[in-house]
Parts: structure tokens; C-alpha cells; sequence
């Protein structure tokens, strides 16, 4: 890690993550000159039969990104699950009034409690846990940028009260949304995680 | 990346400390390999050898002979090739100032040791569990903050 005095500018990017990953993906296929159709969230078709070399080159490629190929069948509805619920947890504050339960089953077209089952199987949580970290998580990323206030969050967010998200807040990361937001600064000043 | 086990690594040098530890990790849902170092010298080696693959999670204890958890703490986060590693700082201390002196330090999460079996198996597993949650999630791990 660098310490220098050193005159420094600070950019702040926005980026659409979805929008980020597909062009990778495309970069990707097209240097191994493979026929594809992305179809949705994390689909994709090859329209001929890939070779095992390179199916291995794709996914070494690809894991270079933290992109990762998944073929147990279970695992893959998983994904789709959390895409689901990442893009909830993301989606603008009128459309997170949406019941999980019914939103889930209806995307998917299976009984919630077959989703659920399968979902607490492979990641050893449940939905609801999973959407209370998500949350808290987007809430983490909300007070970094620094732009709203905590009660503008929850509201964001779906939570009835700002005392509401500051006790959620705590009891999944055993911190105060005040004592996160000191610790991030002070890393900051530190050196830590700003440059790698 | 296959995610079917958790690696984690306890540098500790308390024998009956380290026994719990992997007793207490083996009833843990998600499953784990545990190495053990007992010191801070120990595990910089450990981590600086590459012929040995790295741990998904460390659990550091801060006092330790040689070189303490503090020292390693830094070591580790001003060296690029371990910035995935997320650490688990288990300590005696309970003090608000040393909690958040790790946090900045570059610590993901502050487990004060527990003096009883059943406590620290139920705080294994939240920690492995949430862990689990980032590693197999892409979640930011630079935001990565819990203390029990």
C-alpha cells in the first residue's frame, strides 16, 4: 500500500451492474468465437455444441470476473432467486411494497414453498434472512455515498422508521449505522480499501 | 471457484482455545476445513507459503506470543495477494476502542471469546453462516463489518 502526499483527485463512478456484466459476458463469447443469445438475468443459450476445451476456456475466462458457470440444477434456481430478490432489494421504493412471497412464486411459476426449500438448502439461510442482509447491505452502500440521510434510507428502503432500519442495522452487523459510517471513514483516512 | 467448503484458518495459542474452537466448528451447517497456526509468526508463514492454498476466513486471536494479532492484522491488509481474505479478530477484549481500532485496521468482523461451548458453537455459526452468505453472493467485502 502506497503512502505518498502526493496530490489526489477522488472520482465517483455509477455504474448499472447488470448492464456492466452483460458486456463482459459478450466480450467474452465473442473471443472464443462462440454463437450466443443472452436470454435474461444470467442466461445464455450457444446455439451449437461447445467443446470441452472450450467450455474451459469460457469458464476460466469468465471466473477472471468472479463470474462463475453454474450446472447443478438446484444451484442454478438459486441464482435466479437471489437475482430476484437483489433486484427487489434495488428496485424504486414504490415497487418494494410487493409481497415477496407472491412476487417470488409468480416470476418463478412454483409454490413459495418448494423456492423456499430449495433456496435454505443450498445457502443454509432463508429468503427472508437473505432480503434482511441484501437490505442492509444497499442501506451500507446508501450511507457511504453519503448523499441521503439515514431517514431518507429507511424510507428508500421500506422500513417504517428510521429507528427501525438503526435496530436492523445492528442486529445484523452489531453496529450502529453512525459507528459504520465512522469506521468507513476512518479506514478511508487510513488508507484502507481506497486503494487497491 | 466451486463454493462446496469453507476454508478457515485459527491462529491462536491457547491449546484449550483452539481444542473448542474445532469441536465447536465441526456442528456447523456449512462445511468447513479448519488448519490451525499457533502464533503470529506461524501463520505469516502459513499465508506467505504458496504452496498452501488460502483460507476463505481467519480467525486471529490479538494476544499472541512472537508476534500479536495486531501486527498481522496490518501485515495482512497492506499485502494485495490476501485482500479477499476476510478475518475474524477473537479476543478477550471487549473495549469499544479496541473493537473499532481493528475495524479500521482493515478487520471484517470482532467475536469477543465466549466462555461457554454452546455460545461460541451459535457464534460460529452466525459468522461462518454470513461469511458463507458473502462468499458464495459477491457481496462488498470491503464493507464487511460485524461484531458479535
Amino acid at each position: 500500500m502506497r503512502k505518498t502526499n502526493l496530490q489526489r483527485m477522488k472520482l465517483h463512478v455509477k455504474y448499472d451492474i447488470h448492464v456492466s456484466c452483460k458486456i463482459i459476458l459478450q466480450e467474452q463469447l465473442d473471443k472464443l468465437q462462440l454463437p450466443y443469445t443472452i436470454t435474461g438475468l444470467g442466461e445464455i443459450e450457444i446455439n451449437e455444441s461447445i467443446s470441452p476445451e472450450k467450455y474451459k476456456a469460457l469458464e476460466a475466462d469468465l471466473n477472471k470476473y468472479a463470474i462463475e458457470i453454474i450446472d447443478d440444477p438446484k444451484n442454478v434456481f438459486t441464482q435466479k432467486v437471489k437475482d430476484l430478490i437483489i433486484e427487489m432489494v434495488y428496485m424504486e421504493e414504490a415497487n418494494m411494497k410487493l409481497k415477496t412471497s407472491v412476487y417470488l412464486s409468480k416470476k418463478l411459476n412454483k409454490s413459495y414453498n418448494y423456492i423456499a426449500t430449495v433456496f435454505s438448502e443450498v445457502t443454509f439461510t432463508s429468503i427472508q434472512n437473505y432480503i434482511n442482509l441484501q437490505k442492509i447491505e444497499r442501506a451500507k452502500q446508501e450511507i457511504i455515498e453519503g448523499k441521503d440521510t439515514l431517514t431518507e434510507i429507511a424510507w428508500k428502503l421500506n422500513f417504517s422508521s428510521v429507528a427501525y432500519l438503526s435496530n436492523e442495522f445492528k442486529r445484523i452487523t452489531g453496529l450502529t449505522p453512525t459507528a459504520f459510517q465512522r469506521i468507513i471513514k476512518m479506514r478511508k483516512e487510513n488508507n484502507f480499501t481506497s486503494e487497491q | 471457484m466451486k463454493h462446496d467448503e469453507l476454508h478457515i484458518l485459527l491462529a491462536d495459542d491457547d491449546d484449550d482455545d483452539r481444542l473448542f474452537f474445532k469441536d465447536a466448528i465441526e456442528e456447523v451447517k456449512v462445511k468447513t476445513v479448519v488448519n490451525l497456526v499457533n502464533d503470529g509468526v506461524e501463520l505469516m508463514d502459513y499465508l506467505n507459503d504458496p504452496s498452501n492454498r488460502l483460507p476463505n476466513l481467519l480467525f486471529l486471536d490479538l494476544n499472541m506470543p512472537r508476534k500479536g494479532g495486531m501486527e498481522c492484522l496490518v501485515e495482512i491488509r497492506s499485502n494485495n495477494k490476501l485482500k479477499d481474505l476476510s478475518i475474524a479478530i477473537y479476543s478477550t477484549s471487549a473495549l469499544e476502542k479496541d473493537i473499532e481500532e481493528t475495524f479500521v485496521k482493515g478487520a471484517n468482523i470482532y467475536i469477543k471469546k465466549p466462555n461457554d461451548f454452546e455460545e461460541l458453537k451459535s457464534i460460529l455459526e452466525k459468522v461462518i453462516n454470513i461469511n458463507w452468505q458473502y462468499h458464495t453472493s459477491g457481496f462488498n467485502k470491503e464493507h464487511f463489518l460485524l461484531n458479535l
